[in-house]
């Protein structure tokens, strides 16, 4: 038994003798030791850790629901959580969406955990962070490298009893030349996989070949997203479109069995894909098997966790998150189909270019006059329902004429339906090599995300004016 | 062992592990918020954590290690592994400024708070939000959501320079929203502002907002939004609520003076900032009428302290003066990297994150005007109230904001409703196109401002009234 579990079912325990055998109590430990090594300008300047250990508890008594967590994990702190979250279902009033606590089930595997990523130090991400500024030949960097070990379980008074562990390392970071980024970003399950040499040489080579940017009118352009842009549109699919709370309040433009995307288009939601960073449960227990969420531009599922489902007369889908967002799809993968770099084993010399990104070269060839866009940036929903969104892209645009990149571009502000814009017959392709994207918050969340080749992209003005 | 003795014991072990500089901070933290929809509830939630981060300066490198245990061992260990990491940062060294000076504080500070948020009953609480929620859904919402949060803190500072420092925070707010759902598009109206309003106060400031007596109209405006006429593309005369211009103080005049972002300490993720520290005292910001403070020491608002987590206390200072760009917001190391002599401005998302530059309480002097003069004053123009959007670029130039609700403005009066406002402009440009600006200041409080790797949540104040701009061009859509 794993300290986590063992400590989540003492907690039940506690509960039981203190409320009696009818209280139903869910017990989440998660216990992380989370590190991170930032730089800018080309110098280490917040170096971080800490460890930490999490219960959270909810409690459904006497028809009435309240929950609570803890960072005190001796007698009295665990005491103090389980009598104040007791007395608060008490005088709560009473909750007659309660789903119920998870059964006890198979578990969906053990998680991807590396021992040398889970006890890195940080001399070991210093290095990678040398190896980027090195790499960057004298142009000014900034980014970071983390690693991450996470250990949880969950434990319930139905005899549910689950417990797990993941690694995660990752690296972002920028280059940068006469106000022109370039960026590189790559998440994994191993420290071993972050190479902050080959990282620095393809953010310096996209900051170089950003010089001397023009202004373009705003307008609609053909576009080819990199996987930071792409990654973009995932978080927002995941958030708006695919989160069961959004679904059942009607706030979604989801429609199961409807073919609302580009035939090329295939999402599948997978925790436990081989080598990623990802716990086998959700915080309410229940089992992450991958969930497909469209196949072939056919939406097919919605996530959720044991609240939503049940309104909705669904099954859960161990996509609960234990925040009031709502169940996420967290662990997104855009299926990589389409055309193949010529040399994709070769990575980018210092030089390459903004179309150094194996997983953007391939899709350039059929774009007549377009924009190659990197990353996209602070994207907000306009309306939540048609998921128009607003931001602006960032760390390098490129316009594309005749299949080649032809030269910088300023950034420019877009307002666009995601939606709409993979809809079908929008996608004209999807490239062969996916990137695995780091979330910005150190949870295990990935993105993974080939190069997109879209038909249209509405830019509303530049950033500049 | 005192909670000061726990941070002095690893300060103590940072200097032994060879810092030049350490601080401690020990925080104690419960939080509590509750969320209704459609007229039940549908969670609630009480957190508390504790714990010791430790803060060391090693030649010229920051290491930072945080725990939850206050053991002597452990705070201990914790101060020597923070030197530790503060010893990797030589790996890719930097410039070595330092800290510009401050006295040394020993004190003792407690925000203001009449009626305590977490002795006021559940009941009570509960009540309030199923009610809401409730009369939103009666008055023809399709969703209704009630929403209030309360954190109270204690934190205990301890510096190798001689601060300590206990302070306890108690901060709350509540706020309730309808959605309307219409054919492939929804409209929503909140009030007093998506999410709520919140300061450093007690229960007294929820009691004040009398969620219940707006219930019915923000259901009906949401309801009606969803046949209004959209708001028309164009360059108009924008007249702008004070919700909203906090929002717009938050993101293009908050965010750009940020000393960290402008020495580029945030390039890769917050961003930068267009301010350059050349220009600071000469730059002109916006028109005569914007002025901005920095004052961390406004009775009840959110970004009010009586310390900052460095130890400097609360100061009021310039950031625009009469239109000019003036000050910043700055913590002890930035300063002495710009050759700055303030700082004040550095707090942490708890004791498990490392103290950084953050927004006080930024925002807008009084003007002479009124809403109603204002509106009167405007022959042709758009009015715009309650944020629905928000969008900037990482300078903090280029901005596209949405609002929930918006009314023509025709010959000083205002006329139809219209749906999905937005508007968009460049920051410096956007402030000195301000002509009118109300005295009418609210303090209004911003619980989730994001920055930082790892993330930090930040609570900052931003009072605030209507303004009037001209030239603005309005009805960005898809």
């Amino acid at each position: 038994m794993s300290p986590e579990l063992e400590l989540a079912s003492r907690v039940v325990e506690l509960v039981r003798a203190t409320a009696g055998p009818a209280a139903q109590a869910e017990v989440l430990v998660s216990h992380a030791v989370r590190a991170l090594t930032r730089f800018a300008n080309s110098a280490i300047h917040q170096n971080v850790a800490d460890a930490s250990t999490v219960v959270r508890l909810r409690l459904h008594l006497d028809g009435r629901t309240a929950a609570g967590s803890t960072t005190l994990t001796s007698a009295d702190g665990l005491r103090g959580a389980v009598d104040r979250t007791i007395a608060a279902a008490r005088l709560c009033p009473p909750d007659p969406g309660w789903p119920g606590l998870a059964p006890p089930q198979a578990p969906a595997g053990s998680g991807h955990w590396d021992s040398t990523t889970a006890h890195a130090c940080p001399q070991d991400r210093a290095e990678r962070v040398r190896e980027f500024v090195d790499a960057a030949r004298g142009l000014e960097t900034a980014g970071f490298c983390r690693t991450l070990h996470w250990a949880a379980a969950v434990a319930n008074s139905a005899g549910h009893e689950v417990h797990g562990r993941t690694s995660e390392a990752a690296m972002g970071a920028i280059a940068r030349m006469d106000g022109a980024d370039g960026v590189a970003r790559l998440a994994s399950g191993r420290l071993a996989d972050i190479d902050g040499a080959a990282l620095g040489a393809l953010a310096a080579g996209k900051a170089r070949a950003g010089a001397d940017p023009v202004e373009l009118p705003p307008g609609r352009y053909e576009v080819v997203l990199e996987p930071n842009a792409v990654a973009d549109v995932l978080q927002n699919l995941s958030m708006y479109g695919f989160n069961g709370r959004a679904y059942a309040e009607r706030c979604s433009f989801v429609e199961p069995g409807a073919e609302q995307f580009d035939r090329a288009v295939t999402l599948v939601d997978d925790a436990l894909a081989p080598g990623c960073p990802g716990l086998p449960f959700d915080a309410e227990g229940t089992s992450k098997l991958p969930l497909v969420l469209v196949d072939a531009g056919v939406t097919e599922a919605v996530a959720y966790d044991r609240r939503w489902a049940g309104q909705t007369g669904a099954a859960p889908t161990g996509h609960a998150v234990g925040s009031p967002l709502g169940p996420l799809a967290t662990n997104l993968r855009l299926a990589a189909v389409g055309p193949r770099a010529a040399q994709p084993d070769a990575g980018p010399g210092p030089d390459a270019g903004p179309a150094a990104d194996p997983a953007a070269a391939p899709l350039l060839a059929g774009v007549e006059r377009g924009l190659l866009v990197s990353d996209l940036w602070y994207t907000r929903v306009l309306d939540p329902k048609s998921l128009v969104v607003t931001g602006l892209t960032r760390n390098g645009v490129w316009l594309i004429e005749h299949g080649e990149v032809v030269r910088a571009v300023r950034n420019l502000r877009f307002t666009q339906s995601y939606p709409q814009a993979f809809g079908p017959g929008a996608v004209r392709a999807i490239g062969a090599d996916a990137a695995l994207l780091p979330d910005g918050w150190g949870t295990a969340s990935w993105w993974s995300a080939p190069a997109v080749r879209l038909a249209a992209w509405n830019f509303t003005g530049g950033a500049s004016g | 062992m005192t909670h000061f003795d726990a941070a002095a014991a690893a300060v103590q072990a940072a200097l032994d592990a060879g810092a030049r500089y350490a601080d401690a901070r020990v925080a104690h933290r419960r939080y509590e918020s509750m969320t209704a929809r459609n007229g039940e509830i549908e969670e609630l939630s009480q957190d508390e954590d504790a714990g010791v981060g430790v803060r060391a300066l090693v030649g010229g490198s920051w290491g930072f290690y945080a725990v939850p245990d206050l053991s002597t061992a452990a705070v201990r260990a914790a101060g020597a592994q923070a030197a530790r990491i503060a010893l990797a940062g030589s790996r890719v060294p930097g410039p070595s400024a330092g800290l510009i000076p401050a006295e040394t504080a020993v004190a003792s500070w407690a925000s203001p708070c009449a009626a305590d948020p977490l002795a006021v009953p559940l009941s009570d609480k509960g009540d309030l939000l199923v009610s809401a929620t409730k009369l939103i859904r009666d008055a023809g919402a399709d969703q209704a959501e009630g929403l209030y949060q309360i954190w109270d803190t204690s934190k205990w500072l301890v510096s190798s320079e001689g601060h300590r420092i206990d302070q306890r925070i108690r901060e709350c707010g509540a706020g309730i929203s309808a959605t309307a759902i219409g054919d492939g598009e929804t409209q929503r109206r909140s009030y007093p502002s998506y999410r709520g309003q919140y300061g450093t106060r007690g229960w007294e400031l929820v009691d004040e907002l009398d969620l219940l007596a707006h219930a019915g109209r923000i259901a009906e405006q949401a309801r009606a939004l969803l046949t209004a006429p959209p708001c028309p593309a164009g360059q108009t005369t924008l007249i702008l609520g004070g919700e909203q211009l906090a929002l717009q103080i938050h993101e293009s005049v908050g965010h750009a003076i940020e000393l960290d972002r402008i020495l580029g300490w945030e390039a890769a993720f917050a961003g930068t900032s267009w301010l350059d520290l050349s220009r600071l005292g000469s730059l002109r910001y916006g028109s005569d009428l914007m002025n901005i403070t920095i004052d961390p020491t406004i009775e009840g608002a959110l970004g009010s302290f009586g310390y900052d987590d460095e130890g400097t206390p609360a100061t009021a200072r310039d950031a625009v003066r009469e239109g000019r760009w003036v000050g910043v917001l700055a913590g002890r190391d930035s300063a002495a990297v710009a050759g700055l002599d303030y700082a004040g401005s550095v707090r942490a998302d708890g004791w498990a994150r490392l103290p950084m530059v953050r927004m006080t309480n930024v925002g807008l002097e009084p003007g002479p005007h009124t809403l109603e003069e204002i509106i009167d004053a405007t022959a042709d123009g758009v009015f715009m109230e309650t944020n629905r959007s928000w969008s900037i670029d990482d300078k903090r130039l280029n901005f596209q904001f949405g609002c929930e609700i918006g009314y023509e403005v025709r010959n000083g009066r205002l006329g139809r409703m219209l749906r999905n406002p937005t508007y968009t402009g460049i920051g410096p440009l956007f402030w000195r196109s301000m002509d009118m600006l109300s005295g009418e200041i609210t303090a209004w409080g911003t619980p989730n401002c994001g920055k930082g790797q790892p993330g930090q949540i930040g609570h900052t104040g931003h009072p605030a009234a209507p303004a009037r701009f001209t030239d603005v061009r309005v009805g960005v859509r898809a």
